[in-house]
C-alpha cells in the first residue's frame, strides 16, 4: 500500500531544473529520510508532496490524489498530509493552544471541546502542557518545534513531512525534538524527513534517499549498509564530509 | 479668538459635525476599499494585480482637489444628482484608499512567508489563512502608518470647503469673510481640527501598545 508515488516527476523554477526525473514510492508506515548537500532539491521534493510547490510534469500521487493534475484540490491533500518546517511557522498571533486547535476546528470543523481535550493530550505527549496559554514568541526553538509537531498531529494526518526540523535549533534542544519524532515513527506514522541528523536517519528511518543536483542518486532500504558502503561516489563524498567533523 | 468661537458657535459646531461625519465615512470606506485593492495588488492572478496597481498609481498621483472636483462636476452632470458633501466625501474616500492600499499591502507582505505556509499546510484556504493569521499580524504592523493616513484624512476633509460641503473649513471661510477677522477665525478652526485629530492620534498609539503585547 503506497502513500506517496512519484512517477517521472519534473519541476522547474523558470529555467532552473529543480527536480529531475524523480521516481519514488513511499509505503504506508514507512519512515524515509532524505539526505544530500544543500541545493540538491530535498526540500523542494518534500514541498511538492503537500502542494506547496507545483510539479510541471509526471505523476505525483499522494493519498490517491494526483498533485500533478491542476484540478486537484490541494486543501484536501493538506488535511491529510502534515508538514513540519525548519522555521516552525507557528502562528505568531495565536497561543500554543490556538495553534494546535485552529486546524481541526476551522478546517475539519470538529467540536471545540473534543479538540481541546486532544490538544492537551498532544501537549502532554510533547511535554509542554504548561505552555498551552503562551505565545510562540515566549518559547525556545526546541519548544516551538515540538508545538509545531503537535499542531500537525492534531489534524490526524495520514503522513507527516519534516523539512529539516532540527536545523534551526540549538544543539541542546535537538534531542527533545528527535525523541518526539521517534515516538511518532514508532507509532506507525508514514514519515518523510529531510534532515542532516545522521543518527536519526540511521536508527529511526527504514529507508534512506540520497539526492544531489535535483536527482535521486541512491535509494537504500538497508540503511546500515548505505552508511557503511554507499554505492554512489557523490554519496561517499557527502558522508565522508559529514562524518569526519 | 474666543469672540469668534462664541459668536459663531452654532456654525462652527455644525461645521465640526460635517467634518467629523465626512471623516468617519471616508475612514471606514477607504479602509475597506484600500484593503480590497491591497489584496488585488498581491494577487497571483496577473491581471488582477495589474488592475490593483493601476488604481493605486493613478489615484495617489492625482491631487485630491482634482479627484473631488471630478465627482462634484462630472457625476452630477452625467450620472446622479449629488451634493457637495457627498462628492467631497467620495473624493476623499477614493483618494485615501490608494494610500491605505499601499500601507496594507506593505503590512501583509511584511508578515513572514512562513505564516501563510504554516496555515496552508494544515489545509486552510487562502482566505481562511488571510483572515485568521495574516491580517491580524499585518494590521498590528501597519497601525502607525495607518494612523498617519487617518490623521491626513481628517485634515484633508477640508477639501469639502471647495465644493460647498458645509464642513469646518467652509464655515471658517464664511465667518472670516463676514467678520474680516481672518487670523482669529482660522485659529479657532485650527483648534477645532486639533480636537478631532489629537484623540485619533492617541487612540492609534493606544491600539499600537495594546496589540504589541500578544
Amino acid at each position: 500500500m503506497s502513500m506517496i508515488e512519484f512517477h517521472d516527476v519534473e519541476k522547474y523554477y523558470g529555467k532552473f531544473h529543480a527536480l529531475k526525473d524523480i521516481n519514488l514510492t513511499v509505503d504506508r508506515g514507512e519512515v524515509v529520510t532524505i539526505i544530500g548537500p544543500s541545493g540538491s532539491g530535498k526540500s523542494t521534493l518534500l514541498r511538492t508532496i503537500n502542494g506547496l510547490e507545483r510539479v510541471q510534469s509526471g505523476q505525483l500521487i499522494v493519498n490517491d490524489f494526483d498533485l500533478a493534475d491542476k484540478k486537484t484540490d490541494m486543501n484536501k491533500i493538506r488535511k491529510n498530509v502534515g508538514m513540519v518546517f525548519q522555521h516552525f511557522n507557528l502562528y505568531a498571533n495565536k497561543t500554543v493552544m490556538q495553534n494546535i486547535t485552529l486546524g481541526p476546528t476551522l478546517v475539519l470543523k470538529r467540536n471545540k471541546d473534543e479538540v481541546h481535550e486532544e490538544a492537551l493530550a498532544l501537549l502532554d505527549q510533547v511535554g509542554l502542557r504548561d505552555k498551552a496559554d503562551s505565545y510562540p514568541s515566549a518559547l525556545s526553538g526546541g519548544q516551538k518545534q515540538r508545538i509545531a509537531i503537535a499542531r500537525s498531529l492534531a489534524m490526524k494526518p495520514k503522513a507527516l513531512l519534516f523539512d529539516e526540523p532540527t536545523s534551526a535549533l540549538d544543539p541542546e534542544t535537538i534531542g527533545d525534538v528527535l525523541d518526539v519524532m521517534k515516538t511518532i515513527a514508532e507509532g506507525g506514522m508514514t514519515m518523510v524527513v529531510v534532515t542532516h541528523e545522521m543518527g536519526f536517519a540511521r536508527h529511526v528511518g527504514n529507508r534512506i534517499v540520497f539526492m544531489a543536483d535535483g536527482q535521486i542518486l541512491e535509494d537504500a532500504s538497508d540503511v546500515g549498509a548505505f552508511f557503511d558502503h554507499p554505492k554512489e561516489p557523490r554519496a561517499q563524498e557527502f558522508l565522508s564530509k559529514i562524518i569526519n567533523h | 479668538m474666543l469672540n469668534i468661537l462664541v459668536n459663531n458657535f452654532p456654525e462652527l459646531m455644525s461645521g465640526l459635525g460635517y467634518t467629523l461625519m465626512s471623516s468617519l465615512i471616508a475612514l471606514v470606506g477607504s479602509l475597506i476599499i484600500g484593503t480590497a485593492f491591497a489584496l488585488m495588488e498581491i494577487s497571483t492572478h496577473r491581471w488582477v494585480s495589474v488592475i490593483g496597481n493601476i488604481y493605486v498609481e493613478v489615484v495617489r498621483n492625482i491631487p485630491l482637489l482634482v479627484i473631488t472636483m471630478a465627482f462634484y462636476v462630472i457625476v452630477p452632470q452625467y450620472i446622479a444628482q449629488i451634493d457637495g458633501f457627498t462628492a467631497g466625501t467620495i473624493g476623499l474616500t477614493i483618494y485615501t484608499s490608494a494610500f491605505i492600499a499601499e500601507t496594507v499591502r506593505a503590512g501583509i507582505q511584511s508578515v513572514a512567508v512562513g505564516q501563510m505556509e504554516g496555515a496552508r499546510s494544515v489545509g486552510m484556504t487562502y482566505s481562511q489563512a488571510m483572515i485568521q493569521i495574516i491580517f491580524p499580524q499585518a494590521f498590528k504592523i501597519v497601525i502607525p502608518p495607518l494612523g498617519n493616513q487617518f490623521i491626513n484624512l481628517v485634515k484633508n476633509s477640508s477639501i469639502l470647503a471647495f465644493v460647498a460641503g458645509f464642513d469646518l473649513m467652509y464655515q471658517g471661510k464664511i465667518i472670516a469673510n463676514a467678520t474680516f477677522n481672518t487670523f482669529d477665525t482660522y485659529l479657532a478652526v485650527g483648534v477645532l481640527y486639533l480636537i478631532l485629530t489629537m484623540p485619533l492620534s492617541y487612540f492609534m498609539r493606544y491600539l499600537e501598545k495594546k496589540w504589541a503585547v500578544a
